[in-house]
């Protein structure tokens, strides 16, 4: 009778692991598998052309380096507001608040704002930036549109980084009539630093892949020069990648998947920038 | 030769009673509801070391916070009462609590360098009070390293990392980092209780000779420790509601010999704690 009731539990817990199993290799699976896809049928569109050239005949020939260069305008002009203002943030809302309602519901709202449709930063965008402040579809409203979107990820790994630093460097500082601004200044911000720039890494390699909020704020399909000044519209790879795919007739299909690879290692190569900081800074500890 | 049983040679340290350095009367503290000290009223004489000693638990490490205002760091902490230093009340809304820990600073129970060199951790409390040149930084760190009896040890490695040091040496580099910003007096949350016997000795040598020129309250579990280097002795013991009380405060060697209190007396002599 034992062996049996140990059998039928050997089984559970073997059936168990079989699911579990199953989903990681789901997931890994299909992670891979669109990586492989990709490279599979966009690395025969790769050179030295696509890369350098503008684009003719809307995009079925010659190159995306405005579309490239526009999205690193906008990760950079993401970068500029959002890290500032996410880490001013994050240290106000770890070291400064009070822990009453208010500081719970901003917590929460912050938390939610990661969750919010990103057509809707982009209908935010359009009537903020755009209409109301009159800065026009731009560079400037596209990465205040998207810098609002990254503001989450920013705050909340400023706020985590910035927790993890350890009471007694704070006590040992205040404890010799160091003021906490100081403290924060040169205690606390030094220490929690990889952990903000591995944030803020993450949020303009979000930044790079979005769509819908630079549709509504200032992306173009086809311009004939590079965007000179900040109040000017921009191409960019995912919009670029969106409207060929979807609006031009006889598009090379390679060319495309080109674009789409170009893309992917423009935000993967963040993502690992991202990783390779965290665990840096893992091992210094 | 008769058996002198009664009094070791502590009772011989005279007390130096300069002047009342901190002054505490009826100092209550509140964490919220709760109260952890109850009506305290002592006189902490300066040039001399203070020792706080009492049962876990009964508010020691509270009573030394609330001579430097490290409770306020504790949300819905509050302190009730008259608490002065040099006769100024510190809980005065007009006080600049930075200042009062300029003045009052704090060594705490696990050694915490900061995680830079030697030198930046004596040096950070100088810079950030304002001094930026190098000369006058190297001078105040070697001075600093020097009284803390950490210089012969250190002097080859400033620029190596604090935390590479032993936890000695690092409580050492901590209480010179107290002194690199000249304060008057010196608290200290029981500073060896993560130390060896040898590097605990050192501490204590340490503390004797900085009580030249410095008022030293010092927070310890070990009863020999408080006998061995201290002048004044304060008691605390916690009543049925949890609040500490002080039970006793005297010249140490009338508390270790002659306390005046029954549980004063049970307390040293072993019968609980």
């Amino acid at each position: 009778m034992a062996s049996l009731i140990l059998d039928s539990r050997r089984i559970t817990q073997r059936t168990a692991f079989i699911f579990l199993g199953i989903a990681t290799a789901i997931t890994v699976s299909s992670v891979l598998f669109i990586i492989v896809y990709t490279i599979v049928k966009g690395s025969g569109a790769l050179s030295w052309e696509l890369l350098s050239q503008f684009p003719s005949k809307a995009g079925r020939e010659g190159g995306i380096l405005p579309t490239i260069v526009g999205t690193f305008y906008l990760m950079l002009g993401t970068l500029l507001f959002a890290l500032p203002v996410g880490v001013m943030a994050g240290i106000y809302l770890t070291e400064y608040a009070r822990d009453n309602w208010l500081t719970r519901l901003i917590n929460l709202s912050i938390a939610n704002l990661a969750g919010v449709p990103s057509i809707v930063f982009g209908l935010f965008g359009l009537g903020v930036f755009v209409l109301a402040f009159k800065f026009g579809l731009s560079l400037l409203a596209a990465s205040l549109t998207l810098a609002c979107q990254g503001l989450a990820m920013v705050i909340t790994t400023s706020r985590e980084a910035i927790l993890a630093v350890p009471r007694e460097y704070r006590e040992g500082s205040l404890a010799i009539g160091v003021t906490k601004w100081q403290t924060v200044r040169h205690i606390v911000l030094p220490q929690a630093s990889p952990g903000i720039i591995t944030g803020a890494v993450l949020a303009i390699s979000r930044a790079a892949g979005e769509t819908a909020p630079i549709l509504l704020t200032g992306a173009a399909f086809l311009l004939p020069a590079l965007p000179k000044s900040p109040l000017d519209q921009f191409m960019a790879l995912p919009y670029h990648l969106y409207t060929v795919a979807a609006h031009v007739p006889d598009m090379p299909k390679e060319t495309m998947w080109g674009i789409a690879l170009v893309l992917l290692i423009v935000v993967l190569s963040f993502d690992m920038l991202a990783a390779t900081i965290r665990m840096k800074t893992r091992q210094r500890r | 030769m008769g058996i002198n049983l009664d009094v070791p040679d502590i009772s011989a340290r005279p007390v130096q009673r300069c002047s009342t350095k901190i002054k505490a009367e009826k100092a209550n503290l509140f964490y919220g509801t709760f109260q952890a000290l109850r009506d305290i009223t002592l006189d902490i004489p300066s040039c001399a070391i203070t020792a706080i000693i009492g049962p876990s638990g009964c508010g020691k490490s509270s009573l030394l916070r609330i001579f430097n205002r490290m409770n306020d760091l504790i949300p819905g902490a509050r302190v009730e009462g008259n608490v002065e230093l040099d006769g100024i009340p510190i809980y005065d809304a007009k006080i600049d609590v930075a200042d009062l820990r300029k003045r009052v600073g704090m060594v705490f129970q696990k050694p915490n360098p900061f995680p830079m060199s030697v030198f930046e951790n004596v040096a950070y409390g100088p810079r950030r009070h304002g001094i930026k040149n190098r000369g006058q930084l190297e001078e105040i760190v070697e001075k600093s390293l020097r009284h803390a009896a950490l210089w012969e040890e250190v002097k080859d490695k400033l620029g190596q990392s604090a935390l590479a040091l032993s936890g000695g040496q690092q409580q050492r580099l901590c209480i010179a980092r107290v002194l690199a910003v000249e304060p008057e007096v010196i608290l200290m949350d029981e500073p060896c209780s993560a130390l060896d016997p040898v590097a605990t000795l050192k501490i204590e040598d340490l503390m004797r000779d900085l009580s030249q020129d410095y008022t030293i309250i010092i927070v310890t579990h070990n009863m020999q420790q408080a006998a061995r280097v201290s002048d004044m002795t304060a008691f605390i013991m916690m009543e049925p509601d949890r609040a500490g009380v002080l039970v006793e405060y005297g010249p140490t060697a009338q508390i270790f010999t002659n306390p005046k209190d029954k549980r004063t007396e049970d307390y040293i002599t072993g019968r609980f704690g």
